[in-house]
């Protein structure tokens, strides 16, 4: 590369980030035309294009900023008004530079474009505006005649502040006064305030610098190979050895993870890099459909990957021109429903547990259930029957098909081949899940939730074939184990589809073995274990013949030789050095959805009370276990003494009476005794139906947590299934059979009354 | 014309050379992680340093009589497009530095895949054949191969 290219290069890359600024500042000029600090700004970026144009001899890309800027400069002397057909005229300008620079981009030059009709546009906007600008109030006072007025600097400080201006200092003259101990920063502000002028927040340009993008993916393939020779150390090391080697190998670990977070933060955005586009895409869209909408943001400066920054792009525009188009009313509509003229949208995002959740609301009309269902039906897309048999929930979810579209009229906005099925499959190539929330007359919400970075996730691996597998933890919702003799009765076969029966629904299987064309090495007494994933919006069960443990990944890529199998998302090494294939778990769902054609038909399994909420205690020093409590339960503290021994079994004294108890160790057959300090008190779970009552007694009480939908009860004694909590794998105890541990008889009438 | 350096294997007997250029390195044998559903050249995914590289049966790959079920395979790593790839071959030669006089066209003899990769041949002073392999098309084993070919191979593994 010549020095004239990579001044071009260099030139095209500046000015791309000025054009989004600029976009920026223009749309929020509109709204308020008396910012002469965006004036400037705009002023300046144009200013500089031209400049820096006229130098590279881009003539075509001189002339049109040239005729822009003389409108600019008419506007920033107050000789002009900001108005509606300004901005346009600015805005086109604005795309005709992009364009041009990129063009300039792809062929070096600046290509065969005319914009004679752009410039007398804006030229005649100059002189027809001119007149009507008789009115304009005087440009606001200077800040440093202000502060040269009202005694707080002299005329030689702002001169000293302008020449460090002049001189290339990008800062402005009152942090360059604040820095030389002329003013207290509380004096600028005031200044600023009396000036009617915001201080502005660009001063970041001193403190970054720019990194090429290959350069940081190197450094973080190099920080993945590092964490990969931290675990096989750390591994290796184990928990014996030479305790000097065991402090390094522990600091190791330690600098590993900094260090990785760090690599991971360099790579990081702010959100707001897509979204600073968005505002301008919804005034151009309000424009065309004639509504006004105001744009609000939160969490802007929320950071994501830059890989995942790039791939939210499209799907979010897209969700944005919906929202304007299809779910914010007509003014007159609005104003018939008591609502604002105004439409309003709002974007927000925010970091939950590993991962970014971004929501854009509109406070339309919501999504016309009623609609959705006639155009489901009209489409094909589910029968009468399956409609009626569907909830709110899953109705809404039916836009997501492809091959839906419930706009009635397509406008040149929408409509343009893109649906809602492509931004969800685009969410979920990155991983991510996809929802959406509506309520009639109140508007829209779509949820997203993606990971934070592709780059390192965790990974559940499992081995099925004699292979190991890895399988992405944001798919994972929960792990089940089951005994080979409950095996064949809870898993039955429908219309030739395997399905598990977990809680009230019919849970599709597949079998990775099989899907692999691999043969299970499970002998026939071995349990056997049902991941439960999600992808698409739907559940299913991967039956894989053991699970091992959770472990952080390095995403590699398949090389093209391995692209066609499609069943796999990438590779890994894990600690011990061996390689393992990632498990692409909506490539799975989409077979899964193939070969089970299975409606909801399964009637609700016996459980025993029904709650959200488990207790997480600890059995032995690696095992959690959940134990739910709900509406029935009580949880309790005893004295020890409240234990008394009857016969050889154990009995406790609560509230004047004795009820029998369990201790929750010896429910779940675990091979270390509870050791209860004797003199501790008892943390009891009490649960009561009818006249009984029993007690469960737990080790101490780590934590209570919600956790969505927990009924029991399938099959199994001891332990039911097991959970990810809080990342953690946990055991959720079988409550029935704590139960009749402690009382055989508890449930005694509800099987009178069964059978 | 210029000297060509060829980095020499044996597959079945038969030397085979690959253009120094294309070569990476040379490395002894290297667990493989097998790939369920991949073309049936593709051995499995070798931990390079760290980086997960494929690895390609040469003996597969040419159409040759598998090797024998207690000799182990040696890598030559080639670069490709696409990174690094790995060739399974039955053992290593030297790098052998051949000129154009010694070049021929590729010997009628040769038939079915192989004569798609071998690009000509060299006669080498002792009267052996060198057969130069095109390293881009040797790596490029079709990745679109569907599944239900593949099947009764990964299957009988």
């Amino acid at each position: 590369m010549n020095d004239m290219d990579e001044i071009v290069q260099e030139f095209l890359l500046e000015s791309h980030e000025n054009l989004d600024q600029l976009d920026r500042d223009l749309v929020a000029l509109e709204r308020d035309p008396e910012s002469r600090e965006r004036l400037s700004s705009i002023f300046r970026t144009i200013h500089t294009i031209k400049g820096t144009s006229g130098f590279l001899a881009f003539s075509e890309l001189e002339k049109v900023t040239h005729a822009g800027e003389s409108l600019l400069s008419r506007l920033r002397d107050g000789k002009l008004h900001f108005n509606a057909e300004v901005t346009t005229g600015l805005l086109a300008m604005v795309d005709a530079v992009r364009r041009l620079l990129a063009e300039i981009e792809q062929t070096g030059v600046e290509g065969e474009h005319d914009h004679t009709e752009l410039i007398s546009e804006l030229t005649a906007l100059q002189e027809s505006a001119a007149k009507t600008a008789a009115e304009v109030a005087p440009p606001p006072p200077r800040l440093g005649d202000l502060l040269i007025k009202t005694g707080r600097a002299t005329e030689e400080d702002i001169h000293f502040a302008i020449r460090e201006q002049e001189i290339g200092d990008r800062r402005h003259i009152g942090e360059i006064l604040v820095e030389q101990g002329v003013l207290e920063p509380g004096e600028v502000a005031e200044m600023l305030g009396q000036q009617g002028d915001q201080l502005p927040q660009r001063s970041i340009y001193e403190s970054t610098l720019r990194v090429d993008v290959a350069l940081l993916d190197e450094l973080m393939n190099l920080v993945g190979e590092l964490v990969l020779t931290r675990n096989q150390i750390v591994s290796t090391i184990g928990g014996a050895g030479d305790p000097v080697l065991l402090r390094a190998s522990q600091r190791l670990n330690t600098i590993a993870s900094d260090l990785q977070s760090g690599v991971m933060r360099a790579r990081m955005q702010q959100i707001n890099i897509v979204w600073q586009k968005i505002p301008r895409v919804v005034r151009d869209i309000c424009v065309s459909v004639g509504k006004t909408v105001a744009v609000e943001m939160e969490g802007q400066d929320t950071e994501l990957d830059k890989t995942i920054i790039e791939a939210i792009n499209a799907p979010l525009t897209h969700i944005v021109r919906n929202a304007v188009d299809h779910g914010i009313e007509t003014a007159d509509v609005r104003l018939a429903a008591g609502k604002a003229v105004e439409g309003r949208i709002k974007l927000s995002a925010r970091h939950e547990s590993g991962s970014v959740t971004i929501e854009i609301s509109d406070d339309g009309a919501g999504i016309d259930l009623d609609r959705v269902r006639a155009t489901a039906q009209k489409k094909g897309l589910a029968s009468g029957p399956e409609l009626a048999a569907m909830t709110e929930d899953e109705i809404v979810a039916l836009v997501f098909l492809p091959g839906f579209s419930t706009a009635e009229k397509v406008t040149n906005v929408s409509g343009r081949g893109v649906g809602m099925d492509v931004v969800r499959n685009n969410i979920e190539k990155i991983g991510g899940a996809i929802e959406l929330r509506t309520e009639r007359t109140r508007g829209t919400t779509v949820i997203i939730k993606i990971p934070l970075t592709l780059a390192i996730m965790p990974a559940l691996s499992v081995t099925s074939g004699g292979h190991r597998y890895a399988i992405p933890q944001i798919n994972l919702l929960e792990l089940i184990r089951l005994e080979a003799d409950d095996a064949s009765t809870a898993i039955q076969t429908i219309h030739d589809a395997p399905v598990f029966r977990l809680r009230d629904d019919l849970l599709p299987l597949v079998y990775l073995h099989e899907r692999l064309g691999l043969s299970s090495l499970r002998a026939a007494k071995d349990p056997l274990f049902i991941a439960v994933l999600q992808a698409e919006d739907r559940e299913f069960g991967l039956v894989v013949d053991a699970v091992e443990d959770t472990q952080e990944i390095v995403v590699k890529p398949l090389q093209k030789q391995l692209s066609g199998i499609g069943l796999f998302a990438g590779a890994t090494v894990f600690g011990d050095g061996s390689v393992s294939l990632i498990i692409d778990v909506a490539e799975m769902a989409h077979q899964a959805r193939r070969r089970a054609a299975v409606e909801q038909t399964a009637t609700a399994t016996a459980t025993a009370g029904a709650s959200n909420r488990v207790l997480i205690t600890n059995i032995g020093p690696h095992r959690r276990l959940a134990v739910p409590i709900g509406g029935v339960t009580r949880l309790e503290q005893l004295p020890p003494a409240a234990l008394e021994r009857v016969g050889d079994r154990e009995m406790l004294q609560y509230h004047g009476t004795i009820i029998p108890m369990a201790r929750i160790s010896d429910v779940v057959n675990d091979s270390q005794p509870m050791t209860v300090d004797a003199d501790a008190p008892l943390q009891v779970v009490v649960y009561r139906r009818g006249r009984r009552t029993v007690g469960l007694v737990v080790n101490e009480i780590i934590d209570i947590v919600e956790e969505a939908d927990i009924s029991v009860a399938i099959s199994g004694v001891g332990v039911e299934r097991t959970l990810v909590i809080g990342e953690q794998i946990t055991e959720l105890l079988d409550v029935h059979a704590a139960i009749v541990a402690a009382d055989p008889e508890f449930f005694a009438d509800d099987i009178a009354g069964a059978a | 014309m210029a000297v060509i350096q060829f980095s020499t294997f044996l597959l079945a007997g038969q030397l085979y050379g690959i253009e120094v250029d294309s070569v990476h390195s040379v490395r002894k044998f290297q667990p493989l992680t097998e790939v369920p559903l991949a073309p049936p050249s593709v051995a499995g995914l070798i931990n390079m340093r760290g980086q997960v590289t494929t690895a390609i049966d040469m003996r597969v790959r040419l159409e040759l009589p598998a090797r024998e079920a207690d000799s182990t395979p040696m890598n030559v790593v080639v670069k490709s497009d696409d990174g690094l790839v790995s060739l399974l071959v039955d053992s290593i030669g030297d790098v052998i530095d051949t000129s154009p006089d010694q070049f021929d066209q590729v010997p009628e003899s040769i038939q079915g895949a192989a004569r798609d990769l071998v690009v000509g041949a060299y006669t080498m002073p002792d009267g052996q054949l060198l057969l130069a392999l095109d390293a881009a098309r040797t790596v490029d084993v079709g990745g679109r191969s569907t599944s239900v070919d593949a099947l009764p191979d990964s299957a009988t593994k």
